[in-house]
């Protein structure tokens, strides 16, 4: 058994590192830069029912170790998603990709996730219960056990794939809301999206993203997705994705011995676009500096 | 595309707030004028965005002005430092729908992008008009420049203390076969407005990755919804749409 690999929800990847959703595209400006099939997978762009534009601009604002993006879920709709993205990425992506799942009812993640049932290149559904940059849905769902569960439930009924569902930190009781999810159905739980954050311009003196509010990411963020990978880990049984500021192998590691079967790489892949690569390929000699001889032993040991 | 480490050459001040930055390094993924590089700095998380002012082998040249902490940071630096820079970013000019007399209107530290377009226009036998604006004397830099080349060049200023008075599209020529823009965003609307013929106006957006990652900087236009910095940040006349 390769020293690296582990196992999401019954599909093997060969290394636990998988570059988070809105952080990577559809892959193909990564594949530009390296063969992307070094990675364990990749969670593509957070995919809706109908195309959405997204949040009027500016969109980004930067932060001491970390950034804020209001993006708003942009994306070609799940149709153009399975017909021209997914043909594209089939040329640069031999493996099964992650797919990413938001809405804005019940339906639409149903609805979204029936469809991407049926391709093959899909190997796990991501269901995002917690974007936190769009009005009426996103992370209304995830902040609320019963909606939490009711979105899995009616995902888990029109699908076969590993249902894996992403968390929002910006609640009281994340705990609560996994088990939830957990009871529900679900294959698995990502954790954790942006948490809600604000910068104020001292030119202007007004939010520097348009939308006022938006997701904080980057390495910041990193020790308070340890304590919720943490804690959630140990409340269910089924395996936990870890993210939140990972941006070196030993962060890889951490969030591993902090009970993550697999861990996602977001905001890192913006500011050094062969992040995720440099991750892998640092893996190995850093497990040596630390004594570890393969990662599935050291998930949740601390 | 490609993420290389430069050398800082000189680092000067031009113009009020405004740097050139010689660096040497590997230029190769540039591949036309109105591109940027995305440098990082220590100490910041994202990126700075700055246009290629020009680029010749081994040699970049940008021209930036101080406008928060990173640039301020930038200004700082000296012969002999080292800059992490991710290079070939964006679609930059097109040359080739220039016709004989092309315009060039530049605004500010929109300016630098339009040096090396002017560079690859009069290598190519055009005849090129350039536009300066600038708000007031003491921010005027690259007039001397645009002429070296051999570019017919005039320069405005809002209040009038060096050139003409006015804004760029106070003192448009009569007869230019297209133009290229680059500057704030009145400005652009205001060459789009005042324009009599096609061309090409690059845009600035704040941004998070700075090659097409993110969906930070995207824009809706009349063909679709592009982003700044990788379907951008040179747009088309014909497929801009004002949305505010």
């Amino acid at each position: 058994m390769d020293r690296l690999s582990t196992n999401l929800c019954g599909i093997e990847l060969s290394n636990p590192v998988i570059p988070a959703s809105g952080t990577f595209g559809y892959g193909y400006e990564f594949a530009e830069l390296y063969d992307i099939n070094i990675l364990g997978t990749f969670s593509f762009k957070g995919t809706t029912k109908d195309p959405r534009f997204g949040n009027p601009t500016p969109r980004i604002a930067e932060c001491t170790a970390g950034m804020i993006n209001a993006v708003g879920l942009q994306n070609p709709g799940v149709d153009k998603v399975i017909t021209e993205e997914l043909p594209k990425l089939k040329k640069v992506f031999h493996k099964p990709v992650m797919a990413n799942v938001s809405g804005f009812s019940v339906e639409d993640y149903a609805y979204t996730c029936e469809k991407l049932d049926r391709c093959d290149q899909v190997g796990w559904l991501e269901v995002n219960v917690s974007c936190p940059n769009v009005h009426g849905g996103g992370m209304s769902f995830g902040t609320d056990p019963k909606m939490a569960a009711e979105v899995t439930k009616a995902v888990k009924a029109v699908t076969k794939k590993p249902v894996i569902v992403k968390l929002s930190p910006n609640v009281t009781d994340i705990v609560s809301i996994a088990k939830a999810c957990e009871d529900a159905g679900a294959d698995g739980i990502s954790l954790i999206n942006t948490l809600l954050g604000m910068r104020i311009d001292l030119k202007t003196k007004r939010p520097v993203i348009a939308n006022k509010m938006g997701g904080f990411s980057g390495p910041a963020i990193l020790p308070v997705a340890l304590r919720m990978v943490y804690q959630v880990a140990h409340a269910v049984k089924i395996p936990v994705v870890g993210m939140g500021g990972v941006s070196t192998a030993e962060d890889v590691i951490e969030m591993m011995l902090a009970g993550a079967t697999a861990v996602e790489v977001g905001a890192q892949n913006l500011v050094d676009p062969y992040a995720s690569k440099r991750i892998v390929e640092a893996l190995p000699e850093t497990m040596d500096k630390y004594g570890i001889g393969n990662l599935r032993e050291i998930i949740g040991t601390a | 595309m490609k993420d290389t480490i430069f050398t800082i050459i000189e680092n000067k001040l031009i113009a009020k707030s405004v740097y050139q930055m010689t660096l040497s390094g590997d230029t190769t993924a540039i591949t036309a004028s109105g591109q940027f590089v995305n440098i990082q700095l220590d100490r910041f998380y994202l990126r700075r965005p700055i246009s290629v002012c020009d680029c010749e082998k081994d040699k970049l040249t940008l021209v930036y002005k101080v406008v928060g902490h990173g640039t301020e940071q930038m200004s700082r630096m000296q012969t002999g430092e080292k800059l992490l820079i991710l290079t070939g970013l964006g679609n930059g000019y097109d040359t080739s729908l220039s016709g004989d007399k092309p315009l060039l209107l530049g605004g500010g530290v929109g300016v630098p992008p339009l040096y090396l377009l002017a560079k690859q226009l009069i290598a190519e036998g055009k005849s090129v008009t350039v536009i300066l604006g600038f708000n007031t004397a003491d921010e005027v830099f690259f007039e001397r420049e645009f002429q070296a080349l051999g570019c017919d060049v005039t320069v405005a200023t809002a209040d009038g203390s060096c050139g003409k008075k006015g804004f760029v599209t106070d003192v448009l020529p009569d007869d230019y076969t297209y133009f290229y823009t680059c500057g704030p965003l009145p400005m652009l609307k205001a060459v789009f407005a005042k324009t009599n013929t096609s061309g090409q106006l690059s845009f600035e957006e704040r941004m998070g990755c700075g090659f097409g990652a993110c969906m930070g900087c995207s824009c809706k236009t009349i063909t679709g919804y592009k982003r700044i910095c990788k379907d951008g940040p040179v747009l088309q006349k014909e497929e801009i749409l004002w949305t505010d």
